[in-house]
């Protein structure tokens, strides 16, 4: 999905769970004046209210795909509503598929994994869920869609921030970061978001996926919870990078006192070596991992160091689907370090330590 | 055949009639082409069709406003589908008639055309039929319809969707029977002895069942989806785009093509986009992705070549009915008229 993605249509997915107030967000996508023309596509049975020349009604139909992968599923219909879409190309700029609030993010990321005809015509831009911040924190225990859409985003809208009391929003911020520490997270009040934040973000780019750190380090300043092992083998997290560079995402400044919440069945976890991986073991476990654990694992991102190799590999995943690529040459002076981030349901945590820790190059 | 047939003796070189080719300018993306008569008919991607007549002039005829999703054509007619959720009937003279149009202005993804002037579409999961008398009806599918196609006999409707295909008589009240294969089925298409159904799949594979027994048939193999397919002339075999040859399932046979191999034909280092057989010799025409068009001989598998490669992808292909001219187009509308 990498290549030419300058002649690619953007799609920007946009999820929530019901009432949260994702046609608030994209009526504001649609009237704000950016010059820009998207195509908007809808369920059909969903909110109505939205003023765009070019809205497709989709039925949110999901198949599973005949290879033997019971996850791999794929929204039939957005295959054939792109399809049909990319005849009237230039007539906009690009796209945007609105979920219902039932529904699971992954058909639509898996529909650009394995479409051919989608990947030629259009890239997946990010998947942008909009949470409301009132009832966010009852739907996660009720309502497992909702887990997911937390779990899967690349942007989350925190959205109704004026409903809810500064220890309400701390508390409904931390059950988030302990679902998804990695989304950029955007507080709200009726989705007064800027547009750069949710649009053109190149979540799925691998050309884009820079540094795999958890977006709320900056404001953690208490750093607590996290092993301290001084093993210089030792793959497990080491927070101590540069935090400064943080500072800029994080507009309110609500640095003290994010509460560490653990998530019973969804999780992230994040893998690290200072010492070089071999390709030779790395790329057949990694495959083997998500064959067998790919349902649990709904995203998965690395930078990788490979022994013997001067350039930086990228990969990324969705449940069992991956995709990776040599992304550029290592700075002078770059640590050449490996890390990893899987989020997923209950994971097998100490199964996939030891198992990363086996490709570690000898 | 041999004057209109007639490739190189060494097969180490190719005849060329690209010389020989009319270059027409159609000036927008093109998918799909159909003969009315002897005027080709280039289908645009949007609003328009282009009337090009044997000596190469070309009119434009405006149809949709909107996108052209899909298309058919019984030789008579032209009828299409457009994203402005109407289906509209155009005729060799040129006069438009809109069909039907979209209670709620929903795409309009098939067409299909009966010989005896009854005309089907889908939007969404609903499939209508309108009769040559101009009665409508419609029946729901459990997905959005993939493809549309009547068979050669009876008023029978294939309605493809989601886990197989529904065969549904308009003109009886018994429930349709369903044909029944896990996964997205797109593009359908009965054999002409009407013993066939043979799907096109979202995964690049093709599924069939024999129509007596429903007994399945997998043709799978392909690098790509396959999204053209064309009878021969004999009915008794089944051309296929979705890989670097021609694949040419057999079913002369009762059981089809089960058990048998596939012919292979016209290898390229590209992709086959289109295939058209020729409607009374048995010559295949081919379009790939890199803009070459052959003609492909299925006895000997001998080769002439229509189009030399230039940068897109044959979009549309197609014969007249007598067999006398070939219309080709790639994707950006650079079609050409070879006369046999």
């Amino acid at each position: 999905m990498s290549e030419t993605t300058a002649e690619k249509i953007p799609v920007t997915v946009l999820t929530g769970y019901l009432g949260a107030g994702k046609t608030t967000l994209l009526n504001r996508i649609l009237s704000e004046n950016h010059g820009k023309k998207y195509a908007v596509i809808v369920n059909e049975f969903g909110e109505i209210g939205i003023d765009n020349d070019l809205i497709i009604g989709a039925d949110e139909e999901v198949f599973e795909m005949n290879n033997g992968c019971i996850c791999c599923t794929v929204r039939g219909d957005l295959v054939r509503i792109l399809d049909g879409l990319m005849k009237r190309k230039g007539k906009f700029d690009a796209i945007i598929v609105e979920t219902t609030g039932l529904a699971d993010p992954a058909p639509v990321a898996q529909t650009f994994f394995v479409d051919e005809d989608v990947q030629n015509n259009a890239r997946l831009d990010a998947v942008v869920t909009v949470a409301d911040a009132k009832w966010l924190s009852d739907r996660l225990k009720d309502a497992p869609e909702a887990k997911n859409q937390i779990a899967f985003a690349d942007v989350i809208v925190l959205n109704k921030t004026d409903l809810v009391t500064p220890p309400e929003l701390a508390e409904v911020e931390g059950r988030i970061r302990a679902i998804n520490p990695y989304a950029k997270l955007h507080r709200t009040q009726r989705c007064q978001v800027a547009l750069s934040d949710v649009l053109e973000r190149g979540a799925f780019d691998l050309d884009r996926i820079l540094e795999l750190e958890p977006e709320f380090l900056a404001a953690d300043e208490h750093d607590h919870d996290h092993e301290h092992c001084h093993d210089e083998n030792c793959t497990h997290e080491h927070h101590h990078h540069d935090h400064d560079h943080h500072h800029h995402d994080h507009d309110h400044g609500h640095g003290h006192g994010m509460k560490h919440y653990h998530d019973e069945d969804m999780q992230s976890l994040s893998l690290h070596s200072d010492k070089p991986l071999d390709p030779n073991k790395f790329m057949p476990w990694l495959q083997q991992l998500v064959a067998t654990e790919g349902q649990k694992i709904l995203r998965s991102k690395g930078i990788l160091a490979f022994s013997g190799d001067d350039d930086r590999y990228v990969f990324q995943g969705v449940h069992m689907m991956l995709e990776g690529d040599h992304q550029r040459a290592w700075k002078e002076g770059e640590p050449r370090q490996s890390r990893l981030v899987f989020i997923g349901r209950e994971l097998p945590e100490q199964t996939i330590r030891d198992g990363f820790e086996r490709c570690i190059a000898a | 055949m041999s004057k209109a047939f007639e490739p190189s003796e060494n097969s180490d070189s190719i005849v060329s009639v690209t010389d020989r080719v009319r270059p027409i300018e159609i000036g927008m993306p093109v998918s799909a082409v159909h003969f009315l008569g002897e005027t080709a008919v280039f289908v645009g991607d949007e609003e328009m069709l282009t009337f090009v007549t044997g000596s190469g002039e070309a009119a434009r005829l405006p149809v949709h406003d909107g996108a052209v999703l899909c298309v058919a054509s019984d030789g008579k007619r032209i009828v299409t589908g457009g994203d402005d959720g109407k289906v509209v009937e155009v005729k060799a003279d040129g006069s438009v008639a809109t069909v039907a149009t979209d209670a709620k202005r929903r795409w309009i993804d098939n067409v299909a055309l009966h010989p005896d002037g009854a005309v089907a579409w889908s939007a969404g999961k609903t499939a209508f039929v309108r009769s040559a008398k101009g009665e409508e009806k419609s029946r729901d599918v459990i997905s959005t319809v993939g493809g549309l196609a009547f068979a050669p006999k009876g008023l029978r409707l294939a309605i493809s969707h989601y886990n197989g295909v529904t065969l549904w008589f308009p003109n009886m009240t018994a429930t349709p029977e369903v044909l029944d294969w896990a996964g997205s089925h797109l593009g359908v298409v009965f054999s002409p002895d009407n013993k066939f159904l043979v799907t096109s799949m979202h995964e690049p594979a093709l599924h069939g069942w024999r129509l007596a027994d429903a007994r399945h048939m997998r043709m799978t193999g392909y690098p790509t989806r396959v999204k053209s397919v064309s009878w021969s002339a004999d009915g008794k075999s089944l051309a296929t785009s979705g890989a670097d040859t021609i694949i040419l399932w057999p079913f002369a046979s009762k059981d089809g093509p089960m058990g048998k191999e596939p012919g292979i034909l016209a290898p390229m280092p590209s992709r086959v986009t289109m295939v058209a057989c020729h409607p009374k010799q048995e010559i295949i025409a081919v379009g790939y992705s890199d803009g070459t068009v052959l003609m492909v001989r299925i006895s000997d598998g001998a080769e002439i070549l229509v189009r030399r490669k230039v940068e897109q992808a044959i979009a549309a292909l197609a014969w007249n009915a007598k067999g006398s001219v070939l219309a080709f187009a790639d994707a950006d509308g650079n079609a050409g008229l070879f006369t046999l």
